[in-house]
Order: structure tokens, then sequence, then C-alpha cells
């Protein structure tokens, strides 16, 4: 248990915008686990009524009907499964390969550090939805494509937020009073700096789902995602294109879906950062 | 004739002075020729100020700073040149106490698991062996076993330096050095923090090497004392004889600058002027002949040597 | 003769999440012109905050000031227009000289623009209102000639503070002198603008025990040349033996013995000060530490703050403050059971 989390938790909940973050991730998750129950229309993830196409929102299709017909709440529903998938496992994958990575090369340093971060680099200097383009184009449209695509671009970030993370931490006082006890270097890694940085990672890694979801959804405009009739988001927006103005449900209830989603991460980080900063945890007060 | 437990041979410990291109523009001599011999059982301090060394030479004894030259051994075993694997055999018994010893425990670690820490570590022992090992130790620096579940933030900061203290004893060091034990403290605290340390030593029959810059600390705790100046020892000798009859100019002025309550006033007519000279550029021969008031030709040109004279030893061409 | 400076029943605390920290309980103090007032304290006992309250530097958004006056030269400096105190008062009539020199310098001007840029605003020299009729004051000019009157002024109190080649060490930045070097320009600084009174907060804490020496002599030297009064604040009771005139005790927030500092030494009153002298080390190594902690500030001990430490405490201690008990010889102590000199 982290130390003084109560008071943090509840200054967090007091906070309106990371209420406001949580409650809208919660949305999403309620939204991708109950989908098959929530949906009007569940069989719209494949089933199409051309007869209905194109309808504006009303009393039976409360945000409108697509191109095919297929109604465009529950196909919403549907998505966030998938934009879920992709941002967990893109994400996971990402921290997974960065932060064992940032971490040696911030303990260890020399010359093996400079060549894992001038790596990093290199993938960084490359804007992020080019490589990604590039990545999905190669290897075909399909959402594991995607998400290998996000993760191959996105592990530096963490790679190169744990190394200065883990270089700062080094200088501290109980790190290296942890090696002079005798402390293994896989010891001092994992069970002293890894802790002392998870906020920091824990923070990137909100906001970094945001800006997943988002890739993706740019993939998804793309072509780059899930072939049709796969209820993503992104290509749900690129679909909607022809349609408008007229059709402006069909664009703006995938486009406020992402916003909230996104929005959603954003606010959590930001309020996860100073839920978990250590002035406020560890605020013991004025002796 | 008994053993001495750590023993220094021409210890140096040099900085690389880096300028553009990191290229090797000069070095920082932080310890430039230390020895000395530490007996088992004995208090040695290491008195200098500020950037003479001290604290380099005690991180040097631990391994945190490589020696560029010089011998380190330790109960008959040469321990400068080890790898870090063996190194950390020989930290079981050699430990080293931070200035300020609350500040070596992580933070989000409860107490109790920084502990057990060293113990983990180094021995075998079961988490029972563990436990009442370390209950022992606490009470020995007097905090209840309550304190095992707390967090450091949740104590003083008095008690998180014991806690720091009791987590170094627990594995029954010999040797333990002191790095500015008291720096920063209120008097009446420093005294407190200071009848823990004698009554640590007893009870865990330790060996200390004390590294301050307070004169008076180091003459209520110490049975020896070394004096550096800017990387050497300039003299040593038995704490008494150091405070009451100092033979070297710079320990003279030491001694001299100590305000003396219910005495004369030591600053109206204090004699020492100046500063250290930069340590990466020293004056040739005795580095300290830039501010001595009885400087000559020779000891421009030659530096002295730490020689013996009873009781103890001084490196000084014309000492008193 | 009044006072150059007194604070009279000073009460202050600091709003924080906690609750209210009562920092300063009821302090008195008085300063005459050109003495040497050492105040001592442990950590936490105040006496940063009364030199911060007298040069009217708290935190404005926490602090919040309950009571008392602090009388400068006859006026009230609690009420006075804050305008006036900047301009004629801060920096000027009283100056500071802090206990960290390296952390008081911008590391990113050389010395001798910073010493410069005071000397624009405060020097002694200076006796127009600042700025030209609607232009702001930061875009003043800096008169010419005065301003070589100035520099002349820096040079020879560099000299003074023995600062080697001042010329020289004006054109360094901070970062490439030494501690010891940093500290002398501060009290170079404090003395340019030709003050009544400076505030030397621990001004040798960080120092080696040699160019503590040379500092507090040099303080003590200069006081006295210039009639200027000190009010040095520390721990270090040596220090306060060495250049203080008078010597006034602090405990959590309160103050507790006042004296000339002969009679401070030789017959301490108060057992806090007593203890508190106890525990220097002597030579044979004996020194006892004081049982207990300090107290919080938000919840302190009621009466007597140090009665929950003292063996002589008993009710009234604990219900009311003592009053100033006048011992005689200008030593005062407020304590219901002080150590009394055999007669």
């Amino acid at each position: 248990m982290k130390p003084g989390w109560r008071r943090g938790l509840g200054r967090f909940a007091s906070d309106r915008a990371s209420a406001l973050g949580l409650a809208l991730l919660l949305v999403l998750i309620v939204a991708a686990i109950f989908a098959p129950i929530l949906a009007p229309f569940p069989g719209d993830v494949a089933d199409f009524h051309t007869a209905n196409r194109l309808r504006a929102p009303d009393a039976v299709n409360w945000l409108g009907t697509d191109r095919m017909g297929s109604d465009l709440l529950s196909r919403i529903l549907f998505g966030a499964r998938i934009t879920i998938t992709i941002a967990v496992v893109a994400v996971g994958s990402a921290v997974l390969v960065g932060v064992p990575i940032g971490l040696v090369a911030g303990y260890y340093g020399g010359w093996p550090s400079n060549l894992l971060m001038r790596v990093s680099d290199i993938f960084l200097a490359v804007p992020q939805i080019v490589l990604a383009i590039a990545i999905a184009q190669t290897l075909g449209p399909s959402i594991e494509n995607v998400i290998l695509a996000l993760s191959i671009t996105y592990w530096p970030f963490w790679a190169r937020l744990v190394f200065a993370e883990t270089r700062s931490l080094k200088n501290e006082v109980f790190i290296e009073s942890a090696i002079a006890l005798g402390a293994s270097p896989l010891r001092v890694m994992t069970l002293h700096v890894l802790p002392n940085i998870a906020s920091a990672i824990i923070v990137r890694t909100s906001i970094g789902m945001g800006a997943t979801i988002l890739t993706a959804a740019a993939l998804g405009f793309l072509g780059l995602g899930a072939p049709p009739p796969t209820p993503e988001w992104g290509r749900m927006i690129a679909e909607s294109r022809e349609f408008l103005p007229e059709a402006w449900w069909y664009a703006t209830v995938p486009g406020v879906a992402i916003f909230m989603v996104v929005m959603g991460f954003n606010l959590l980080g930001d309020g996860l950062r100073d839920f978990l900063d250590p002035r406020i945890r560890r605020g013991a007060g004025v002796k | 004739m008994t053993q001495a437990i750590l023993s220094l041979g021409d210890l140096q410990v040099h900085f690389a002075v880096r300028g553009p291109f990191n290229r090797r523009v000069g070095s920082i001599k932080a310890v430039d020729g230390v020895s000395f011999d530490l007996m088992p059982g004995e208090v040695f301090g290491l008195v200098g100020e500020s950037g003479c060394g001290k604290s380099t030479l005690g991180k040097a004894i631990m391994g945190i700073h490589k020696p560029t030259a010089g011998e380190i051994w330790f109960e008959g075993q040469r321990i400068d040149g080890l790898t870090p694997a063996a190194r950390r055999a020989v930290r079981h018994s050699l430990q080293y106490a931070y200035q300020d010893p609350g500040a070596s425990l992580d933070p989000r670690w409860k107490i109790g698991s920084s502990l057990h820490e060293p113990l983990v570590i180094h021995t075998d022992l079961d988490a029972a062996a563990r436990d009442a090992r370390i209950r022992s130790i606490l009470e020995a620096v007097g905090l209840p076993d309550t304190h095992l579940d707390l967090y450091p933030h949740e104590i003083s900061g008095g008690q998180q330096r014991r806690v720091g203290l009791a987590r170094i004893l627990t594995l029954h060091p010999k040797v333990v050095i002191l790095d500015e034990p008291t720096s920063g403290l209120d008097v009446s605290v420093q005294a407190t923090v200071l009848s823990l340390f004698r009554g640590l030593r007893e009870t865990f029959d330790l060996t200390y090497v004390l590294i301050s810059h307070d004169l008076a600390v180091i003459r209520t705790m110490c049975s020896r004392v070394a004096v550096m100046y800017l990387g050497r020892i300039v003299e040593s000798g038995p704490t008494d004889a150091i405070f009451d009859r100092p033979r070297h100019p710079y320990t003279r002025s030491l001694v001299a600058a100590i305000p003396k309550i219910g005495g004369v006033r030591v600053t109206r007519d204090f004699w020492l002027q100046g500063e250290p000279p930069d340590p990466g550029n020293l004056p040739s021969g005795c580095r300290f002949r830039t501010r001595c008031p009885k400087a000559t030709d020779l000891c421009a040109r030659e530096e002295p040597a730490l020689s013996a004279l009873a009781p103890g030893a001084v490196a000084c061409h014309f000492p008193d | 003769m009044t006072a150059l400076l007194a604070v009279e029943d000073l009460s202050l605390g600091f709003a924080t999440e906690a609750g209210f920290a009562s920092v300063l309980d009821r302090v008195s103090l008085s300063i005459e012109r050109g003495q040497v007032l050492g105040l001592v304290g442990e950590s936490g006992c105040g006496k940063t905050t009364l030199a911060r309250a007298i040069l009217g530097v708290l935190p404005r958004e926490t602090a919040r000031i309950t009571g008392g006056r602090v009388s400068f030269r006859g006026t009230d400096l609690l009420t006075a227009d804050p305008a006036s105190v900047n301009q004629t008062i801060r920096g000027r009539a009283i100056t500071f000289v802090p206990q960290d020199p390296f952390t008081s310098f911008n590391p990113v001007f050389t010395v001798g623009d910073q010493i410069m840029e005071i000397l624009k605003w405060k020097s002694p020299r200076a006796d127009q209102p600042h700025g030209r009729g609607w232009l702001p004051a930061v875009v003043s000019r800096y008169p010419a000639d005065r301003k070589r009157l100035d520099f002349d002024a820096v040079l020879e109190l560099l000299d003074a503070v023995q600062l080697p080649r001042p010329d020289q060490m004006l054109r360094k930045y901070p970062h490439e002198l030494s501690g010891g070097q940093r500290q002398r320009l501060m009290i170079a600084m404090a003395l340019l603008p030709g003050p009544d009174l400076v505030i030397a907060d621990e001004p040798t804490t960080a120092l080696d025990v040699t160019i503590q020496a040379q500092i507090l002599g040099l303080i003590r030297r200069l006081a006295t040349e210039r009639n200027v009064a000190v009010l040095l604040t520390t721990h270090d009771l040596g220090a306060a033996y060495e250049i203080c005139d008078a010597v006034n005790v602090m405990y959590a927030g309160q103050d507790v013995e006042s004296a000339p500092v002969d009679r401070f030494f030789a017959a301490p009153a108060h057992p806090y000060t007593t203890k508190l002298l106890a525990s220097l080390p002597d030579a044979d190594g004996t020194a006892r530490g004081i049982p207990g902690e300090v107290p919080g500030l938000i919840t302190p001990p009621g009466g007597c703050r140090f009665h929950p430490r003292c063996e002589r405490a008993d009710g009234p201690c604990r219900e009311e403050r003592p009053p100033v008990d006048q011992l005689g010889g200008g030593h005062w102590v407020r304590c219901y059971h002080p150590h009394r000199e055999a007669t």
C-alpha cells in the first residue's frame, strides 16, 4: 500500500478534472464490457439494412445510422472494445519493452546505455504516425498490425523517461546506500528504482493511452486498420467523409467518442500525477 | 601485538577535470597519498575542512570511489581491486553511515522491510531468525517494535536516523565509517546522537572511523585523530596531544579557531588568513605554505612527508 | 535612550494544511545603536522567522501577524506605509546577510553586476525617488557621476572585507567563488547602503571553522568601526560568545532569556539555557542531551512551551507564560523557577 494514499485518494476524487477523467474512462470500460447488452441492435456490428441507411438520430436509432443502415450507437459501443484492446495492448507492450531498456541504460551508463538511447532516439526522430503508417502499410491492414506498429514506435518514450528518472534517482542517498549495503544491480533496479519511478511511468502511460487511441484512429481513418465491417472509430469517420455535411451525425458520433476517451485519459493522467506527487502523498504536515 | 583491522597504504583518489570534447585537462587530487592503520576497537577521527578529501577517503574505503593508486587492506585481505561481486562480501563487515542515516531508507519501503534487506542480501537466515535479530537491534537503538510497520516519513527525523543506523548494524559489522554524523544537528540533539554511537560501540564491539569537520565532536569521541589538508594527512596522533599540543601550523590554526566559551575570544586575533588554494592547482612543495607564517624556500621546494614525531606524526619541515 | 530596534510582544503564525502554526508567541527584543545582539536557538525556534518579520519579508499568503509591534527608529514597521518602508528601510537602513551565500546570488550575472544593481536603488547617495515621471522605476537611469562614486565605495568596502583584487573579483560569476568569498561579498553588500542595522541569519553555519573565525571577526570589526548594529541569529553558542554584546535565547517561538554576554555564559538562569550550555561537548567528553523533542507549533504546549522537557515545571508553567523577571544588570528571564546565582 502506498503511504498516505487515503488522504490522496480523497483529494483525487474531489478534484473535478480527475473525477471527470475517471468517469469518462469508466463509461468506456462499461461500454466495452457490456456492449452486447447495452447495444440496442447488437447485430449491427456485421448486419446491414440498406433501407435504413443514413437516418438522422431519432427514437429508434438514438445516434442515427451509417451508410449501411447499421445503428451507430451499437457500432460505437462495440467499437469501444477495439479501442480498449488497441490501447491496452499497444501501450502495454511499449511499456514492457521501454521500461526495462530505460532502467538498464539509466543504471549502468557507459557505452551500452549510449547505444540504447541512440537507438531510441532514432525511433523518436521519426514522427510516430509516419512510422506507424509505414509499418502498417508494409504489413497490411489489420488491428494486429496497427497494434504492432504502435508499440514499435511508442516504446522509446518510456525508455527515455525511465532512463532520465533512473539516472537522477541513482544519486539519491538511499540508492547509493542500498548499493553500499551490497544489493545486486538487479535488486536495486527492480526493488528500489522501479517503485520510486512508478508514478512517472503510470502518469505517462495514462496519457500515452490517449495518444495511442488518437493515432490508432488516424490509422483507421487512413484505412490501415481493420477492414470493414469492423466498427473501429477511426474507420467510421473515414467512411463518413463522403456523406458530410448532411449526415453530420455519422462523423460527429465517433469523433465525440474519440474525444471523450482521449480527454478522459489525459484528465486521469493529470489527476494521477498530482495524486502521486510525493509531496502531497507524503505530507506529514508542519511540525 | 594486535593486527590493524583496516590499513591504508599511500592511497590516492584523483578525479579527472575534463575540458571540451571530454579531454582530460587536469586532475583534482582529492586524496593524495594517505596511509594509516586502524586498530580494532578504537574510534579514529579524520578531521579537516571542506575540500580536504576526508569524505572522498571514506567513500574510497567503501568502494564507492575507485582508488587511482595505493592499497586498502581489510582484515588481512586486500580489497581495493576486488570485483563488485567480491566487494559485496566485504561490505558485510565494513559499513558506511551517511551523514543522515535516515536518508538511506527507501521512502517507499516499510521500515521492517528496510531492516530485513541487509540480512536478505548477505545471510541465509530464515524469516524468523531475521526477525529476532532485527528486534534486538531495534531495542539496542531505542526504538519500539511498532516502528516495523511504519514508513520513514511517518516517524521523526531523529528516529529515522536510528533506523538507518539499525540497518547498518543488522549485519554485525566490525568497522563502521561515520561520515559527518552530527552535521546540521542542533547541539542538544548532537549530544544524544553521540551518546547513542558510544552505546552502540560498546554493545556491538565496533570500530569507528569518524569523519567530521566539527572539532568538538572529534575531541569527545575519538581516541586518535588524523588532520587532513588538501588530500594529505598533515598531522596525526592521540586526541589530547593534537588538541593540547598541535605541532603542524594548520592544526594549530584549526584548534585556535574553536571558540572557547569563558575564555579569550579567538576571533579577535585569529591569524590564519586567506583560503585553501584551488585543489586543481596545488602549490609546489608543501601545500600549506601559501598560508603558513613559517614558510621558507625549503617549503616551496620539497613536500614534507608524514614522519613520526612522538606521540604521533607530523608532515612539516618546521613542526613546533 | 530609545533603542534602535524594539520588537514588542510580536506574535505571528503560518496557515498550513494541518492548521495554524503559532511560530512566534509574544516575542520581544531590543537592540541599541552599534550593539551586536545574538539571537540563539535551535532549529524551529523561530529566529529566522523573527528576522524575516523585522525585514517584512514573510510569505504574504500564509503568514499572519496576530499582535505586537516592530519599532525601528521610533516607527512601527508593521503599520507603516509599505512603499516607504521598501524605499527607505528595507535594504537601506536595515540590511540582511543570509545563511547560504550561494543561493543568494543570481547565477547568470556577475557579482559586480549584482552589487551595482543594489547600489542603483539603495545607494546612500541616491536621494531622488525612483523613476522619472511616468516611466516605471525599472527603466530609470543610473546617473553616471553617482555610479562612479558608488563604484569607488564598492572597491573600498571589498577591501575592508579582505577580498583580494576587488576589481577582478567583480567580474566573476558566483559559482567561481568559494563560500568564504561569497559570504564576504554578502557582508559587503549589506554594508554598502550604509545601514543602521544588519541582520545576519546564521552567516557562518555553512562555513569551515577557520573561515568562520575570519568572518565572525570581520563582522565584529566592521560593526564596531561603522557603528552598525547587528542582529546575529545562530544556533552556535560559540559564535555568540565570540562577537556578541548580548544574547537572547528563543525556544519554540518564545523568548526565554536575555543577558549581556559574559553574564549569559557565566550565570544562565533559564533551565533551557543551562541545558543548552550543558549539551556542548566538554573536553573530557561529557555532553548531556535534552530529553524529549521540540514541540510542534500547531498545537504547542500551553504556558511556557518548554515545560514538557523541564524538570522544574509545575502548574503555573503549564497554564500561563511566565512574565519577564528582571535579574539586574540587563539580565532578564521568563521563568517561574529560574536558576538563581548564589549570593
